[in-house]
């Protein structure tokens, strides 16, 4: 066992704890209603549904819930036009 | 056409989530493309093995209930470009997963995935009966302890009376994975060994998998130990575990622990 190995043996913990808050913080706040991502995944495609036809196998819509920022990506395929890849932040 | 590999046990927290995690992303490695399916409803976990529970969007009952396709769920791991998670639902709804939405989604992951590895909920009812019901293989997770053993025992009774397979007289190949193995505890005659397990079970050994640090570290890390650290102990026996699965004839090596000193001296005997 080297010095390095002691050292990834102290470090796992503060990172499973870390990862447990933010999935913990976001599990209770939803719990019951859909957090503020969700909410805007659902309007954002309700915007873009009212000017074109979704289709969803075009669609892939991404999160990553983080401690202070989360992402949400949509990506959507539109006929006969290019894609319009959307992302931001919230 | 894929394979379906159901991870079942009877018992609760023998480590059915990190061989699946562990199994899958050893496959996965070599080029395969796996979908691991959790099919613990309400009580997800293997989001989190995998490291990937920010990026849940939907899940295995959006699927089914049709709010979701199939590859808006699925969700790409980013260390293996060829593995991929089905998140469980975390409702309270026992009876969100029908047989016929099951046998769906299953037939479609079969399609396009080589492997698709089902992680069974604990115990014999509905949610355990479900995730199995499709499966072509199982890996019977057992610790070599009685209670896990007896369990184990049950569920290989049912995977022979209520699958699909069994159902329509086919074969189910049925592979024992003894997780949790300790050399030390084993070398002074507290465990069962496992000649034991195997010889009440009468199921082919796939692995043996030893207690080990390194398996908390990497659940703690949102990694599966194949990927996270594949040359500690854990990991190897996963990786040749995962070649044994994949048909290859490798010898299981019982781990093994010298008598310490104190016990020699002492001629300890078994418990
Ligand atoms: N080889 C091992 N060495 C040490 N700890 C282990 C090993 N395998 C599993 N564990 C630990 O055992 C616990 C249960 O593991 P796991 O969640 O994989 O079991 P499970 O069968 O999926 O449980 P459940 O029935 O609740 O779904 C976890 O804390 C895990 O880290
Ligand atoms: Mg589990």
């Amino acid at each position: 066992m080297s010095i390095l190995d002691l050292f990834k043996r102290r470090t796992s913990a503060p990172v499973a704890r870390e990862r447990l808050q933010v999935l913990l913080a976001y599990e209770r706040r939803s719990r019951g209603q859909p957090d503020l991502v969700s909410i805007l995944r659902e309007e954002i495609l309700a915007v873009i549904a009212k000017h074109v036809q979704i289709d969803q196998d075009y669609l892939q819509v991404s999160m990553d819930r983080g401690e202070t920022m989360s992402t949400l990506e949509i990506d959507i395929q539109i006929p006969n036009k290019s894609a319009v890849p959307l992302a931001m932040a919230g | 056409m894929g394979k379906v590999v159901v991870v079942t046990s009877g018992k609760g927290g023998v480590g059915k989530t990190t061989s699946t995690a562990a199994l899958g992303a050893a496959v996965a490695k070599t080029g395969k493309k796996v979908a691991l399916v959790d099919f613990d409803v309400g009580l997800r976990n293997l989001d989190l093995i995998m490291g990937a529970e920010r990026r849940v969007v939907f899940d295995l009952v959006n699927v089914i209930q049709g709010t979701a396709k199939l590859s808006q769920a699925l969700i790409r791991d980013k260390r293996v470009e060829t593995l991929f998670l089905l998140p469980a639902s975390q409702t309270r709804d026992k009876d969100a997963l029908t047989e016929e939405g099951v046998g769906e989604v299953i037939e479609k992951l079969r399609s396009v995935f080589d492997y698709v590895f089902c992680d069974s909920p604990a115990g014999i009812e509905r949610g355990a009966q479900l995730a199995m019901r499709f499966a072509d293989e199982a890996v019977i997770v057992t610790n070599p302890e009685v209670s896990s053993v007896r369990d184990s025992d049950r569920i290989i009774g049912l995977l022979d009376a209520r699958t699909m397979r069994a159902e329509h007289g086919e074969h189910i190949a049925k592979h024992v994975l003894v997780t949790r193995y300790d050399a030390a505890r084993a070398a002074r005659g507290e465990m069962l060994s496992i000649d034991d397990v195997l010889e009440i079970l009468s199921v082919p050994l796939l692995g043996i998998i030893p207690e080990s640090q390194d398996v908390l570290r990497a659940s703690n890390l949102g990694s599966p130990v194949t990927l996270s650290e594949p040359l500690n102990a854990a990991a190897k026996a996963y990786l040749e575990s995962a070649r044994r699965l994949e048909g290859e004839d490798l010898p299981v090596v019982v781990p093994f622990e010298r008598k310490g000193f104190l016990d020699r001296l002492l001629g300890r005997r078994a418990a």
